[in-house]
């Protein structure tokens, strides 16, 4: 698992207070991990913060998924 | 049209002497100050290092992380008592109609850490606002309301009075009227504050309200002695259950005692400093005992605002000899401040809760830290210094005064069928 994907399953852990075993790439912030909709915001925020980069709102409406949180990092961190 | 009467039938309290009702109590009677060094922040460079806060607290005792990490502490307070008074008045029974059960809290400042850190924490950065989604809904004073409701499901009138250290007692008497006027069954009302913070400690010191007595915490909060130099600030939170007397009878719960009138008054004077004869105070007491239909003789205990202020005591205890005449020498008063400190929005909680577990006891709890006289209080006025007295306590009044004026009475009552 590459550094990104780590530090990504890293703040979702601790963000929404999920076990590391339901972190898996397929697993929705809304529908598996219990996040509402100022969770996600939060979350969003935390990879912003941590990897450097700004997300627009558009691309945030996309990133719904572990998986697809780390691709979209894995694209765009500085 | 009649009005209902009103009864309390659950009580919950974490305050600086302790995290349960029974703590707080046996601290009261024991005349324990909850005053030490403040372990929160480096308080090294402020003139006040001291401050009553609740001892030993963990949130993850009480909260899993996700559900603690989203409430300031004032709002984990109020989740905290309100669970207690649940459990005490059995709310939890599915039978009741969530519908006519609502929470109405008090709370004078709100999320104060919360708002502290989030500035901080903006003003540290590039300018880009990077604020956190739960910012505004952790820090905003009535959110403790929503998530009582939101845990408990009581789906009746919700809302949090805003009054400086006036505002449970605020909360109180809102609640007692809405009950009376047939509004609800049942209120969850209180208060909780947990303003020692660099802002809040700061803050208070910036309007020379606070003791600095730093070599003496525990002896700092002194009401009605000569050598008082200001209130100690303090934190925590208490709940008390008011519920309609006919469906507290009906589904057998315990009762506590009666509320049986609420006082509001304004100084009209001055933003921080209470009217020097004690004006407010005095029409805040007959506006309660009026509302109470009462006589002044028939009052046994008062605990009073009482912080421990030059000012404030003098105000109050001219207030006390005015309203009550003669009998004010019979009264016992007493100021659980000295004990607890200062818990601002709050304070009109735990003092109820004080209140309420007098009547039930018979026991007056005490004024600790009395070393010397202050020719500015009459000699004959019992202020119940340094111990603890028995007394068969039919009828309590206990008031609380907010910075902007505002003071409130309430008048609590023996219960009897």
């Amino acid at each position: 698992m590459s550094e990104i994907a780590e530090k990504v399953r890293a703040i979702i852990i601790d963000k929404l207070g999920v076990e590391e075993s339901e972190v898996t790439p397929e697993a929705s912030f809304t529908n598996d991990l219990g996040a509402d909709s100022l969770d996600t915001v939060e979350l969003i925020m935390e990879f912003e913060k941590e990897f450097n980069v700004s997300i627009p709102d558009d691309q945030a409406e996309n990133i719904a998924t572990v998986g697809q949180a780390i691709s979209y990092l894995e694209e765009h961190a500085k | 049209m009649e009005l209902k009467r009103v009864v309390v039938t659950g009580l919950g309290a974490i305050t600086p002497l302790g995290i349960t009702v029974s703590e707080y109590w046996d601290g009261l009677v024991n005349g324990v100050s909850g005053a030490a060094p403040i372990t929160r922040f480096d308080a090294s460079k402020f003139k006040t290092k001291f401050a009553c806060e609740v001892k030993g607290y963990h949130p993850d005792q009480y909260f899993d992380r996700k559900e603690g990490r989203k409430m300031d502490l004032f709002s984990q307070f109020a989740v905290i008592v309100a669970d207690q008074a649940v459990q005490d008045a059995r709310l939890d029974d599915e039978s009741l109609n969530k519908d006519r059960i609502g929470v109405i809290w008090g709370s004078g400042i709100g999320g104060l850490r919360t708002f502290q850190e989030e500035c901080v924490a903006f003003a540290n950065g590039d300018g880009t606002p990077r604020f956190n989604p739960f910012f505004i809904p952790k820090m905003i004073a009535d959110i403790s309301a929503g998530h009582i409701s939101i845990k408990y499901g009581f789906r009746g009138p919700n809302f949090v009075t805003v009054s400086a250290c006036a505002s449970a007692t605020n909360a109180l008497i809102d609640s007692f009227n809405y009950i009376r006027l047939g509004m609800a069954d049942v209120i969850m009302s209180g208060g909780s504050e947990a303003a020692v913070t660099e802002a809040g400690v700061g803050g208070f010191n910036a309007l020379k309200a606070l003791s600095e007595r730093n070599d003496s915490p525990e002896t700092a909060s002194r009401p009605f002695d000569k050598d008082r130099d200001g209130f100690v600030l303090g934190e925590g939170a208490a709940a008390i259950v008011l519920e309609e007397y006919e469906h507290a009878k009906a589904r057998g719960a315990k009762i506590y005692a009666e509320i049986i009138g609420g006082g509001m008054s304004a100084d009209a004077y001055h933003i921080t400093a209470p009217h020097p004869d004690g004006l407010g105070a005095r029409n805040v007491m007959q506006n309660a005992l009026k509302d109470a239909g009462i006589k002044p003789e028939e009052v046994d205990y008062i605990n009073v605002h009482g912080t421990s202020t030059p000012l404030g005591d003098v105000g109050e205890s001219k207030a006390i000899e005015h309203v009550f005449g003669e009998h004010a020498y019979n009264l016992n008063i007493s100021s659980t401040k000295s004990m607890t400190g200062h818990l601002l929005g709050a304070a009109g909680a735990i003092e109820a809760v004080a209140s309420i577990l007098a009547i039930q006891n018979g026991i007056v709890p005490p004024t600790i830290n009395h070393f010397t006289d202050d020719e500015e209080f009459n000699p004959k006025l019992n202020f119940t210094f340094n111990q603890a007295q028995k007394r068969d306590v039919n009828i309590a009044l206990s008031n609380t005064f907010g910075f902007g004026g505002h003071n409130t009475s309430v008048i609590f009552r023996k219960f009897v069928d």
